[in-house]
Protein backbone atom coordinates (compact mmCIF):
# COMPACT_ATOMS: atom_id res chain seq x y z
CA UNK A 1 0.00 0.00 0.00
CA UNK A 2 2.33 2.87 1.36
CA UNK A 3 5.54 3.13 -0.78
CA UNK A 4 7.33 5.56 1.32
CA UNK A 5 9.02 4.95 4.33
CA UNK A 6 6.52 3.89 7.21
CA UNK A 7 5.91 7.02 9.79
CA UNK A 8 6.47 6.23 13.48
CA UNK A 9 3.31 5.59 15.19
CA UNK A 10 3.83 7.83 17.78
CA UNK A 11 1.91 11.00 18.89
CA UNK A 12 2.78 14.45 17.26
CA UNK A 13 2.00 16.62 20.17
CA UNK A 14 -0.12 18.90 18.38
CA UNK A 15 -3.15 19.40 21.29
CA UNK A 16 -6.46 19.76 20.18
CA UNK A 17 -7.30 20.76 23.84
CA UNK A 18 -8.69 24.35 22.93
CA UNK A 19 -8.19 25.45 19.49
CA UNK A 20 -10.91 27.30 18.19
CA UNK A 21 -9.11 27.99 14.55
CA UNK A 22 -9.29 24.08 14.25
CA UNK A 23 -12.90 23.77 15.66
CA UNK A 24 -13.66 26.96 13.22
CA UNK A 25 -12.36 25.52 9.93
CA UNK A 26 -13.75 21.70 11.03
CA UNK A 27 -17.56 23.58 11.35
CA UNK A 28 -16.67 25.08 8.02
CA UNK A 29 -15.65 22.18 6.69
CA UNK A 30 -18.70 20.67 7.94
CA UNK A 31 -21.49 23.16 6.51
CA UNK A 32 -20.21 21.95 3.38
CA UNK A 33 -20.17 18.47 3.58
CA UNK A 34 -23.65 19.15 5.48
CA UNK A 35 -25.30 21.37 2.92
CA UNK A 36 -24.24 18.92 0.10
CA UNK A 37 -25.67 15.91 1.80
CA UNK A 38 -29.12 17.95 2.58
CA UNK A 39 -29.92 18.69 -1.14
CA UNK A 40 -29.49 15.36 -2.34
CA UNK A 41 -31.92 14.15 0.65
CA UNK A 42 -34.98 14.06 -1.75
CA UNK A 43 -37.91 14.25 1.28
CA UNK A 44 -36.26 16.69 3.17
CA UNK A 45 -35.54 19.22 -0.30
CA UNK A 46 -39.57 19.05 -0.25
CA UNK A 47 -41.03 18.83 3.11
CA UNK A 48 -38.50 21.07 4.68
CA UNK A 49 -37.08 23.29 1.47
CA UNK A 50 -39.96 23.78 -0.96
CA UNK A 51 -42.86 23.39 1.83
CA UNK A 52 -43.61 27.17 2.38
CA UNK A 53 -43.30 28.22 -1.39
CA UNK A 54 -45.49 25.25 -2.30
CA UNK A 55 -48.08 26.39 0.24
CA UNK A 56 -48.02 30.01 -0.54
CA UNK A 57 -48.39 29.00 -4.34
CA UNK A 58 -51.44 26.28 -3.49
CA UNK A 59 -52.91 29.81 -1.16
CA UNK A 60 -52.42 32.30 -3.55
CA UNK A 61 -54.15 30.18 -6.44
CA UNK A 62 -56.76 29.00 -4.23
CA UNK A 63 -57.80 32.40 -2.89
CA UNK A 64 -57.25 34.26 -6.17
CA UNK A 65 -60.39 35.73 -5.90
CA UNK A 66 -60.61 37.18 -2.44
CA UNK A 67 -59.33 40.18 -0.85
CA UNK A 68 -57.90 40.13 2.97
CA UNK A 69 -57.52 43.15 5.11
CA UNK A 70 -59.50 45.04 7.32
CA UNK A 71 -61.73 47.53 5.67
CA UNK A 72 -59.82 49.95 3.61
CA UNK A 73 -56.72 48.51 2.78
CA UNK A 74 -57.15 44.89 1.23
CA UNK A 75 -54.22 42.45 -0.03
CA UNK A 76 -54.11 39.90 -2.56
CA UNK A 77 -54.01 36.33 -0.62
CA UNK A 78 -49.81 35.85 -1.86
CA UNK A 79 -49.21 39.14 0.31
CA UNK A 80 -51.40 38.02 3.11
CA UNK A 81 -49.39 34.68 3.03
CA UNK A 82 -46.14 35.78 2.05
CA UNK A 83 -45.17 36.64 6.45
CA UNK A 84 -46.22 33.53 7.06
CA UNK A 85 -44.55 31.41 4.93
CA UNK A 86 -41.52 32.94 5.87
CA UNK A 87 -42.14 32.29 9.12
CA UNK A 88 -43.35 28.85 8.34
CA UNK A 89 -39.70 28.58 6.70
CA UNK A 90 -37.62 29.31 9.73
CA UNK A 91 -39.66 26.59 11.82
CA UNK A 92 -39.29 24.11 9.12
CA UNK A 93 -35.61 24.51 8.29
CA UNK A 94 -34.55 25.07 11.81
CA UNK A 95 -36.95 22.84 13.74
CA UNK A 96 -37.97 20.52 12.03
CA UNK A 97 -34.65 19.62 9.80
CA UNK A 98 -32.46 19.59 12.61
CA UNK A 99 -34.74 17.72 14.89
CA UNK A 100 -35.43 14.68 12.50
CA UNK A 101 -31.71 14.93 10.94
CA UNK A 102 -29.88 14.30 14.87
CA UNK A 103 -32.54 12.12 15.49
CA UNK A 104 -31.76 10.11 12.49
CA UNK A 105 -28.26 10.52 13.51
CA UNK A 106 -28.11 9.33 16.51
CA UNK A 107 -29.95 6.41 15.92
CA UNK A 108 -28.04 5.49 12.15
CA UNK A 109 -24.64 5.64 14.25
CA UNK A 110 -23.39 8.78 13.23
CA UNK A 111 -23.10 10.69 16.01
CA UNK A 112 -21.41 7.01 17.83
CA UNK A 113 -19.12 7.40 14.68
CA UNK A 114 -18.33 10.80 15.73
CA UNK A 115 -17.91 10.52 18.75
CA UNK A 116 -14.80 8.18 18.01
CA UNK A 117 -13.00 10.88 15.70
CA UNK A 118 -11.15 13.93 17.11
CA UNK A 119 -14.05 16.55 15.77
CA UNK A 120 -15.23 18.84 18.26
CA UNK A 121 -18.88 18.89 19.52
CA UNK A 122 -18.76 22.54 18.73
CA UNK A 123 -17.47 21.89 14.99
CA UNK A 124 -20.69 19.65 14.58
CA UNK A 125 -23.52 22.05 15.64
CA UNK A 126 -21.25 24.69 13.66
CA UNK A 127 -22.08 22.54 10.50
CA UNK A 128 -25.84 21.92 11.80
CA UNK A 129 -26.23 25.62 11.93
CA UNK A 130 -24.41 26.47 9.09
CA UNK A 131 -26.79 24.49 6.81
CA UNK A 132 -29.66 25.53 8.30
CA UNK A 133 -28.41 29.31 7.91
CA UNK A 134 -27.44 28.53 4.10
CA UNK A 135 -30.78 26.58 3.32
CA UNK A 136 -32.56 29.25 5.11
CA UNK A 137 -31.36 32.12 3.50
CA UNK A 138 -31.79 29.75 -0.55
CA UNK A 139 -35.24 28.94 1.07
CA UNK A 140 -36.61 32.59 2.04
CA UNK A 141 -35.42 34.19 -1.30
CA UNK A 142 -36.86 31.65 -3.53
CA UNK A 143 -40.24 32.60 -1.73
CA UNK A 144 -39.95 35.89 -1.66
CA UNK A 145 -39.31 36.01 -5.59
CA UNK A 146 -42.11 33.71 -5.88
CA UNK A 147 -44.24 36.06 -4.75
CA UNK A 148 -42.93 38.93 -6.49
CA UNK A 149 -42.83 37.47 -9.96
CA UNK A 150 -45.45 35.00 -10.13
CA UNK A 151 -47.97 36.74 -7.45
CA UNK A 152 -47.00 40.28 -7.79
CA UNK A 153 -46.70 40.74 -4.07
CA UNK A 154 -45.32 44.16 -4.15
CA UNK A 155 -42.02 44.63 -1.70
CA UNK A 156 -40.95 46.77 0.91
CA UNK A 157 -38.35 49.59 -0.16
CA UNK A 158 -37.48 51.27 3.09
CA UNK A 159 -34.03 50.06 3.82
CA UNK A 160 -35.38 49.81 7.70
CA UNK A 161 -37.51 47.12 6.94
CA UNK A 162 -35.33 44.98 5.54
CA UNK A 163 -32.87 45.74 8.04
CA UNK A 164 -36.26 44.25 10.68
CA UNK A 165 -36.31 41.09 8.23
CA UNK A 166 -32.11 40.95 8.85
CA UNK A 167 -32.52 40.92 12.39
CA UNK A 168 -35.93 39.09 12.77
CA UNK A 169 -34.67 36.35 10.35
CA UNK A 170 -31.48 35.63 11.93
CA UNK A 171 -32.56 35.11 15.27
CA UNK A 172 -35.29 33.49 14.29
CA UNK A 173 -33.87 30.67 12.24
CA UNK A 174 -30.87 30.30 15.08
CA UNK A 175 -33.37 29.84 17.52
CA UNK A 176 -35.41 27.57 15.59
CA UNK A 177 -32.34 25.53 15.11
CA UNK A 178 -31.39 25.14 18.37
CA UNK A 179 -35.13 24.05 19.54
CA UNK A 180 -34.48 21.48 16.92
CA UNK A 181 -31.55 20.41 18.09
CA UNK A 182 -32.62 20.08 21.93
CA UNK A 183 -36.29 18.64 20.36
CA UNK A 184 -33.81 15.67 18.87
CA UNK A 185 -33.07 14.55 22.20
CA UNK A 186 -37.25 13.45 22.30
CA UNK A 187 -37.36 10.92 19.64
CA UNK A 188 -37.09 6.98 20.69
CA UNK A 189 -35.39 6.44 17.64
CA UNK A 190 -34.58 7.18 14.14
CA UNK A 191 -37.90 5.96 12.61
CA UNK A 192 -40.33 7.77 15.36
CA UNK A 193 -38.34 11.54 14.83
CA UNK A 194 -40.89 12.27 12.15
CA UNK A 195 -43.93 11.27 13.52
CA UNK A 196 -42.53 12.97 16.80
CA UNK A 197 -41.71 16.69 15.58
CA UNK A 198 -43.98 16.81 12.38
CA UNK A 199 -47.33 16.98 14.54
CA UNK A 200 -45.26 19.92 16.67
CA UNK A 201 -44.17 21.62 13.94
CA UNK A 202 -48.14 21.60 12.30
CA UNK A 203 -49.62 22.35 15.32
CA UNK A 204 -47.01 25.22 16.42
CA UNK A 205 -48.14 26.54 12.19
CA UNK A 206 -51.84 26.02 12.80
CA UNK A 207 -52.16 28.10 15.87
CA UNK A 208 -49.70 30.84 15.15
CA UNK A 209 -50.91 32.48 12.37
CA UNK A 210 -48.95 31.06 9.43
CA UNK A 211 -51.43 29.19 7.87
CA UNK A 212 -54.83 30.98 9.48
CA UNK A 213 -54.96 34.46 10.25
CA UNK A 214 -53.54 35.23 13.35
CA UNK A 215 -56.74 37.69 13.90
CA UNK A 216 -59.16 34.94 13.14
CA UNK A 217 -58.29 32.99 16.15
CA UNK A 218 -59.46 33.30 19.92
CA UNK A 219 -58.27 35.52 21.87
CA UNK A 220 -56.97 32.21 24.53
CA UNK A 221 -55.33 30.25 21.46
CA UNK A 222 -53.62 34.10 20.73
CA UNK A 223 -52.35 33.89 24.38
CA UNK A 224 -51.76 30.58 24.32
CA UNK A 225 -49.80 30.58 20.49
CA UNK A 226 -47.47 33.82 22.46
CA UNK A 227 -46.01 31.44 24.13
CA UNK A 228 -44.23 29.87 21.90
CA UNK A 229 -41.45 31.40 19.65
CA UNK A 230 -43.13 30.86 15.83
CA UNK A 231 -46.26 33.59 16.64
CA UNK A 232 -43.20 35.84 17.32
CA UNK A 233 -41.37 35.28 14.24
CA UNK A 234 -44.55 35.48 12.34
CA UNK A 235 -45.12 38.76 13.93
CA UNK A 236 -42.10 40.06 12.82
CA UNK A 237 -42.25 39.16 9.25
CA UNK A 238 -45.73 40.70 9.14
CA UNK A 239 -43.88 44.21 10.14
CA UNK A 240 -41.55 43.78 7.45
CA UNK A 241 -44.28 42.77 4.50
CA UNK A 242 -47.92 43.81 5.30
CA UNK A 243 -49.04 47.67 5.00
CA UNK A 244 -48.78 49.31 8.43
CA UNK A 245 -52.86 49.56 8.88
CA UNK A 246 -52.50 45.86 9.31
CA UNK A 247 -50.61 46.39 13.12
CA UNK A 248 -54.52 46.63 13.86
CA UNK A 249 -54.80 43.44 13.66
CA UNK A 250 -52.07 42.14 16.20
CA UNK A 251 -53.23 41.23 19.68
CA UNK A 252 -51.74 44.90 21.08
CA UNK A 253 -52.48 46.23 17.99
CA UNK A 254 -49.09 46.92 17.33
CA UNK A 255 -46.20 45.46 15.60
CA UNK A 256 -44.40 44.91 19.20
CA UNK A 257 -40.85 44.11 17.96
CA UNK A 258 -39.13 44.54 21.27
CA UNK A 259 -41.63 41.79 22.14
CA UNK A 260 -40.51 39.85 19.25
CA UNK A 261 -36.80 40.07 19.99
CA UNK A 262 -37.99 39.44 23.42
CA UNK A 263 -39.72 36.31 23.28
CA UNK A 264 -37.48 34.35 20.65
CA UNK A 265 -34.44 35.51 22.34
CA UNK A 266 -35.79 33.74 25.70
CA UNK A 267 -36.38 30.65 23.57
CA UNK A 268 -32.87 30.24 22.05
CA UNK A 269 -31.41 30.73 25.52
CA UNK A 270 -34.23 27.74 26.48
CA UNK A 271 -32.94 25.51 23.87
CA UNK A 272 -29.19 26.73 24.39
CA UNK A 273 -29.58 25.38 27.72
CA UNK A 274 -31.61 22.69 27.20
CA UNK A 275 -28.81 21.20 23.97
CA UNK A 276 -26.40 21.89 26.92
CA UNK A 277 -28.29 19.50 29.27
CA UNK A 278 -29.35 16.65 26.59
CA UNK A 279 -26.89 16.61 23.77
CA UNK A 280 -24.78 13.89 23.99
CA UNK A 281 -22.61 12.24 21.20
CA UNK A 282 -23.84 8.54 22.68
CA UNK A 283 -25.61 7.76 25.64
CA UNK A 284 -23.37 5.99 27.47
CA UNK A 285 -24.67 2.39 28.70
CA UNK A 286 -27.66 2.57 26.93
CA UNK B 1 6.54 9.15 26.14
CA UNK B 2 7.62 5.98 26.65
CA UNK B 3 7.63 3.70 23.70
CA UNK B 4 7.91 0.86 25.25
CA UNK B 5 5.03 0.72 27.20
CA UNK B 6 1.91 -1.26 26.48
CA UNK B 7 -0.58 0.52 23.73
CA UNK B 8 -3.24 -1.51 25.65
CA UNK B 9 -3.33 -2.16 29.76
CA UNK B 10 -6.41 -3.75 30.84
CA UNK B 11 -6.58 -4.80 34.18
CA UNK B 12 -9.34 -6.88 36.34
CA UNK B 13 -11.54 -5.19 33.78
CA UNK B 14 -15.45 -5.39 35.03
CA UNK B 15 -18.36 -3.67 33.92
CA UNK B 16 -21.95 -4.56 35.48
CA UNK B 17 -25.16 -4.10 34.40
CA UNK B 18 -27.15 -3.97 37.65
CA UNK B 19 -26.51 -7.74 39.35
CA UNK B 20 -25.25 -9.24 35.82
CA UNK B 21 -21.60 -9.03 35.16
CA UNK B 22 -20.87 -8.49 31.28
CA UNK B 23 -16.94 -8.39 31.51
CA UNK B 24 -15.62 -10.04 35.03
CA UNK B 25 -11.97 -9.71 35.63
CA UNK B 26 -10.42 -9.65 32.66
CA UNK B 27 -6.95 -8.50 32.37
CA UNK B 28 -4.78 -8.49 29.19
CA UNK B 29 -2.09 -6.18 27.55
CA UNK B 30 -1.16 -5.52 24.18
CA UNK B 31 2.39 -4.12 23.09
CA UNK B 32 3.03 -1.88 20.46
CA UNK B 33 2.54 -3.22 16.88
CA UNK B 34 1.05 -6.04 18.10
CA UNK B 35 -2.27 -7.33 16.65
CA UNK B 36 -4.49 -8.92 19.19
CA UNK B 37 -7.67 -11.29 18.72
CA UNK B 38 -10.25 -11.16 20.96
CA UNK B 39 -12.14 -13.89 20.89
CA UNK B 40 -15.54 -15.47 22.06
CA UNK B 41 -19.80 -16.33 21.39
CA UNK B 42 -21.89 -13.30 20.77
CA UNK B 43 -22.77 -11.96 24.17
CA UNK B 44 -19.42 -12.94 25.79
CA UNK B 45 -18.51 -9.54 26.67
CA UNK B 46 -15.91 -8.70 23.58
CA UNK B 47 -17.82 -6.22 22.09
CA UNK B 48 -18.53 -4.53 26.06
CA UNK B 49 -14.92 -4.81 26.52
CA UNK B 50 -13.73 -3.30 23.10
CA UNK B 51 -16.20 -0.01 23.77
CA UNK B 52 -14.52 0.83 26.99
CA UNK B 53 -11.60 0.84 25.45
CA UNK B 54 -12.81 3.15 22.86
CA UNK B 55 -14.37 5.39 25.36
CA UNK B 56 -18.03 4.50 24.43
CA UNK B 57 -18.75 2.94 27.91
CA UNK B 58 -18.26 3.42 31.30
CA UNK B 59 -16.75 0.38 33.49
CA UNK B 60 -17.75 -0.29 36.64
CA UNK B 61 -13.99 -1.15 38.07
CA UNK B 62 -10.64 -2.23 37.23
CA UNK B 63 -7.83 -0.32 35.68
CA UNK B 64 -7.63 0.47 32.16
CA UNK B 65 -5.09 2.62 29.87
CA UNK B 66 -5.06 2.92 26.25
CA UNK B 67 -2.07 4.58 24.58
CA UNK B 68 -0.92 5.74 27.92
CA UNK B 69 -4.96 7.35 28.75
CA UNK B 70 -7.56 6.46 30.70
CA UNK B 71 -10.38 6.01 27.70
CA UNK B 72 -13.39 7.43 30.02
CA UNK B 73 -11.36 10.25 29.68
CA UNK B 74 -9.86 11.00 26.52
CA UNK B 75 -10.25 13.91 24.42
CA UNK B 76 -9.69 15.22 20.83
CA UNK B 77 -5.59 14.51 21.24
CA UNK B 78 -6.10 11.07 22.04
CA UNK B 79 -9.33 10.26 19.85
CA UNK B 80 -6.65 11.89 16.86
CA UNK B 81 -4.18 8.99 17.50
CA UNK B 82 -6.93 5.99 17.68
CA UNK B 83 -8.92 4.17 14.51
CA UNK B 84 -12.29 2.95 15.63
CA UNK B 85 -14.31 0.36 13.40
CA UNK B 86 -17.34 0.15 14.92
CA UNK B 87 -19.57 -3.47 15.01
CA UNK B 88 -22.56 -1.88 13.32
CA UNK B 89 -23.44 0.98 11.08
CA UNK B 90 -26.28 1.77 9.41
CA UNK B 91 -25.97 5.31 8.14
CA UNK B 92 -27.69 6.19 5.40
CA UNK B 93 -24.85 8.44 3.74
CA UNK B 94 -25.89 11.06 0.92
CA UNK B 95 -22.29 11.16 0.02
CA UNK B 96 -19.47 9.81 -2.06
CA UNK B 97 -16.75 7.49 -0.90
CA UNK B 98 -14.27 9.92 -1.64
CA UNK B 99 -16.30 12.74 -0.55
CA UNK B 100 -16.61 11.35 2.75
CA UNK B 101 -13.10 10.55 3.35
CA UNK B 102 -11.99 13.19 2.31
CA UNK B 103 -14.12 14.67 4.81
CA UNK B 104 -13.17 12.51 7.60
CA UNK B 105 -9.36 13.32 6.70
CA UNK B 106 -9.41 16.62 8.08
CA UNK B 107 -9.98 15.55 11.06
CA UNK B 108 -6.96 14.79 11.85
CA UNK B 109 -3.57 15.61 11.81
CA UNK B 110 -1.90 13.24 9.71
CA UNK B 111 -4.37 11.66 7.64
CA UNK B 112 -3.38 8.68 4.90
CA UNK B 113 -3.90 9.71 1.22
CA UNK B 114 -8.15 9.27 0.25
CA UNK B 115 -7.00 7.61 -2.74
CA UNK B 116 -4.59 5.69 -1.66
CA UNK B 117 -6.61 4.15 1.39
CA UNK B 118 -9.72 4.02 -1.18
CA UNK B 119 -7.27 1.83 -3.00
CA UNK B 120 -6.69 -0.45 0.10
CA UNK B 121 -10.10 -1.53 0.57
CA UNK B 122 -10.78 -2.04 -3.27
CA UNK B 123 -13.27 0.62 -3.61
CA UNK B 124 -11.49 2.60 -6.57
CA UNK B 125 -14.55 1.54 -8.84
CA UNK B 126 -16.97 2.89 -6.24
CA UNK B 127 -15.28 6.19 -4.93
CA UNK B 128 -17.77 8.28 -7.14
CA UNK B 129 -20.52 6.59 -5.61
CA UNK B 130 -23.15 7.52 -2.92
CA UNK B 131 -22.80 5.37 0.47
CA UNK B 132 -26.55 4.61 0.42
CA UNK B 133 -25.92 2.82 -2.85
CA UNK B 134 -23.69 0.64 -1.71
CA UNK B 135 -24.13 -3.17 -0.96
CA UNK B 136 -23.57 -4.17 3.03
CA UNK B 137 -20.22 -5.32 1.77
CA UNK B 138 -18.96 -2.25 0.28
CA UNK B 139 -20.53 0.52 3.79
CA UNK B 140 -18.78 -1.85 5.42
CA UNK B 141 -15.36 -1.33 3.80
CA UNK B 142 -15.55 2.36 3.73
CA UNK B 143 -15.98 1.79 8.01
CA UNK B 144 -12.84 0.32 7.76
CA UNK B 145 -11.77 2.86 5.36
CA UNK B 146 -12.59 5.53 8.03
CA UNK B 147 -11.15 3.90 10.80
CA UNK B 148 -7.58 3.81 9.08
CA UNK B 149 -7.63 7.18 7.14
CA UNK B 150 -6.64 9.28 10.59
CA UNK B 151 -3.34 7.23 10.10
CA UNK B 152 -4.06 5.84 13.64
CA UNK B 153 -1.35 4.55 16.09
CA UNK B 154 -3.56 1.95 17.58
CA UNK B 155 -6.88 0.36 15.40
CA UNK B 156 -9.63 -1.33 17.19
CA UNK B 157 -11.85 -3.82 14.73
CA UNK B 158 -14.93 -5.11 15.86
CA UNK B 159 -16.00 -7.99 13.81
CA UNK B 160 -14.98 -6.17 10.64
CA UNK B 161 -15.29 -8.63 7.98
CA UNK B 162 -19.04 -9.68 8.56
CA UNK B 163 -20.91 -9.59 5.19
CA UNK B 164 -17.67 -9.78 3.04
CA UNK B 165 -17.33 -12.63 0.56
CA UNK B 166 -14.11 -14.36 0.14
CA UNK B 167 -11.83 -12.74 -1.60
CA UNK B 168 -12.87 -9.20 0.07
CA UNK B 169 -11.61 -11.04 2.85
CA UNK B 170 -8.44 -11.74 1.67
CA UNK B 171 -8.19 -8.17 0.34
CA UNK B 172 -8.84 -7.00 3.78
CA UNK B 173 -6.36 -9.49 4.91
CA UNK B 174 -3.61 -8.24 2.90
CA UNK B 175 -4.50 -4.46 4.19
CA UNK B 176 -4.31 -5.69 7.92
CA UNK B 177 -1.06 -7.27 7.30
CA UNK B 178 0.21 -3.92 4.99
CA UNK B 179 -1.10 -1.91 8.53
CA UNK B 180 1.00 -4.37 10.70
CA UNK B 181 4.41 -3.74 8.91
CA UNK B 182 3.44 -0.15 9.04
CA UNK B 183 3.75 -0.54 13.21
CA UNK B 184 -0.11 0.07 13.86
CA UNK B 185 -1.09 -1.76 16.48
CA UNK B 186 -4.63 -3.72 16.08
CA UNK B 187 -7.22 -4.75 18.72
CA UNK B 188 -9.50 -7.50 16.12
CA UNK B 189 -12.78 -9.20 17.44
CA UNK B 190 -13.57 -11.46 15.38
CA UNK B 191 -16.08 -14.64 14.77
CA UNK B 192 -13.50 -16.07 12.13
CA UNK B 193 -11.33 -18.37 13.56
CA UNK B 194 -9.28 -18.39 10.32
CA UNK B 195 -9.05 -14.47 10.12
CA UNK B 196 -7.48 -14.68 14.06
CA UNK B 197 -4.69 -17.48 13.14
CA UNK B 198 -4.23 -14.98 10.02
CA UNK B 199 -3.81 -11.70 11.53
CA UNK B 200 -3.35 -12.70 15.21
CA UNK B 201 -0.04 -12.41 16.84
CA UNK B 202 -2.09 -13.28 20.24
CA UNK B 203 -5.16 -13.75 21.00
CA UNK B 204 -7.43 -13.76 24.12
CA UNK B 205 -10.79 -16.01 24.75
CA UNK B 206 -13.86 -14.74 26.13
CA UNK B 207 -16.18 -16.84 27.25
CA UNK B 208 -19.50 -15.23 29.86
CA UNK B 209 -17.32 -12.28 30.71
CA UNK B 210 -14.03 -13.86 32.11
CA UNK B 211 -10.85 -14.11 29.47
CA UNK B 212 -10.75 -17.87 30.04
CA UNK B 213 -7.33 -18.15 27.74
CA UNK B 214 -4.99 -15.75 26.43
CA UNK B 215 -1.59 -16.53 24.37
CA UNK B 216 0.40 -16.49 21.38
CA UNK B 217 -2.16 -17.61 18.96
CA UNK B 218 -0.09 -21.24 18.23
CA UNK B 219 0.43 -21.45 21.67
CA UNK B 220 -3.98 -21.38 22.40
CA UNK B 221 -5.22 -23.99 24.69
CA UNK B 222 -2.09 -25.50 25.44
CA UNK B 223 0.23 -27.66 24.09
CA UNK B 224 -1.89 -30.86 25.17
CA UNK B 225 -5.11 -29.60 23.27
CA UNK B 226 -2.78 -29.91 19.72
CA UNK B 227 -1.89 -33.23 20.18
CA UNK B 228 -3.64 -35.41 16.93
CA UNK B 229 -6.53 -37.29 16.89
CA UNK B 230 -6.57 -40.54 15.03
CA UNK B 231 -10.61 -41.97 14.13
CA UNK B 232 -11.50 -45.43 12.57
CA UNK B 233 -14.39 -47.38 13.42
CA UNK B 234 -14.22 -50.53 14.88
CA UNK B 235 -16.95 -52.72 13.74
CA UNK B 236 -19.74 -50.30 14.14
CA UNK B 237 -18.21 -48.36 16.90
CA UNK B 238 -16.52 -45.01 16.31
CA UNK B 239 -13.10 -44.77 18.05
CA UNK B 240 -10.80 -41.53 18.64
CA UNK B 241 -7.46 -41.73 20.07
CA UNK B 242 -5.32 -38.67 20.99
CA UNK B 243 -1.54 -39.55 20.13
CA UNK B 244 1.75 -37.78 19.89
CA UNK B 245 3.17 -40.45 17.55
CA UNK B 246 -0.32 -40.62 15.32
CA UNK B 247 2.12 -42.91 12.48
CA UNK B 248 3.31 -45.17 14.84
CA UNK B 249 -0.42 -45.67 16.31
CA UNK B 250 -2.23 -46.26 13.18
CA UNK B 251 1.11 -48.97 11.92
CA UNK B 252 -0.18 -50.62 15.46
CA UNK B 253 -3.54 -50.56 14.31
CA UNK B 254 -2.23 -52.49 11.00
CA UNK B 255 -1.18 -55.17 13.15
CA UNK B 256 -4.05 -57.60 12.53
CA UNK B 257 -3.65 -56.78 8.71
CA UNK B 258 -7.19 -55.58 7.98
CA UNK B 259 -7.44 -52.17 6.92
CA UNK B 260 -9.26 -49.93 9.72
CA UNK B 261 -12.47 -47.97 8.69
CA UNK B 262 -13.09 -44.45 7.97
CA UNK B 263 -9.11 -44.10 9.21
CA UNK B 264 -8.68 -40.38 9.64
CA UNK B 265 -5.48 -38.15 11.56
CA UNK B 266 -6.44 -34.97 12.74
CA UNK B 267 -4.68 -31.83 13.63
CA UNK B 268 -6.96 -29.90 15.46
CA UNK B 269 -7.57 -26.74 14.47
CA UNK B 270 -7.78 -23.38 15.58
CA UNK B 271 -11.30 -23.60 15.66
CA UNK B 272 -11.65 -26.71 17.68
CA UNK B 273 -9.10 -25.79 20.46
CA UNK B 274 -11.73 -22.90 20.39
CA UNK B 275 -14.55 -24.71 20.26
CA UNK B 276 -13.15 -26.97 23.07
CA UNK B 277 -11.85 -24.13 24.99
CA UNK B 278 -15.65 -22.33 25.19
CA UNK B 279 -17.44 -25.78 25.84
CA UNK B 280 -14.89 -26.89 28.56
CA UNK B 281 -15.92 -22.95 29.93
CA UNK B 282 -19.63 -24.14 29.60
CA UNK B 283 -19.69 -27.17 31.41
CA UNK B 284 -17.05 -25.92 34.15
CA UNK B 285 -20.06 -23.02 34.39
CA UNK B 286 -22.98 -25.62 34.94
CA UNK B 287 -21.10 -27.36 37.32
CA UNK B 288 -20.77 -24.33 39.22
CA UNK B 289 -24.20 -23.40 38.69
CA UNK B 290 -25.41 -26.98 40.13
CA UNK B 291 -23.22 -26.54 43.64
Amino acid sequence: MSTTTPEPKTFTGRSYGINFGRTLTLGVSRIKYEVRAYFRQGDSVFFTFLFPVVMLTIFSLAFSEQDFGTGGETLTAAAFYLPGMLAAGLLLSGLQNMAIDIAMEKSDGTLKRFAGTPLPVMSYFIGKIGQVFVTGVLQATLVILVASIAFGVELPSEPGKWLTFAWVFVLGVTTSAVLGIALSALPRSGKSANAVVIPVALVLQFISGVYLGFSMLPEWLQNFASIFPLKWMAQGMREVFLPASFKVLEQSESWNLPGVAIATGLWLVLGLIATRITFRWIRKDS
Amino acid sequence: MNTTAPVVQVDNLRKTYGSFAAVDSVSFEIQRGETFALLGPNGAGKSTTIEILEGYRDRTSGIVSVLGVDPGKGGLDWKARLGIVLQSSGESGNVTVREQLTHFAGYYPNPRRVDEVIASVGLEEKAGTLIRKLSGGQRRRVDVALGIIGNPELLFLDEPTTGFDPEARQQFWRLIRSLKSDGTSILLTTHYLDEAAQLGDRAGVIAGGKMIEIGAIDELGGADSRVPIVRWRDGGTAREERTHSPGAFVASLMLNGAEPAGLEIIRPSLEDIYLQLVADHATAHEVENAR
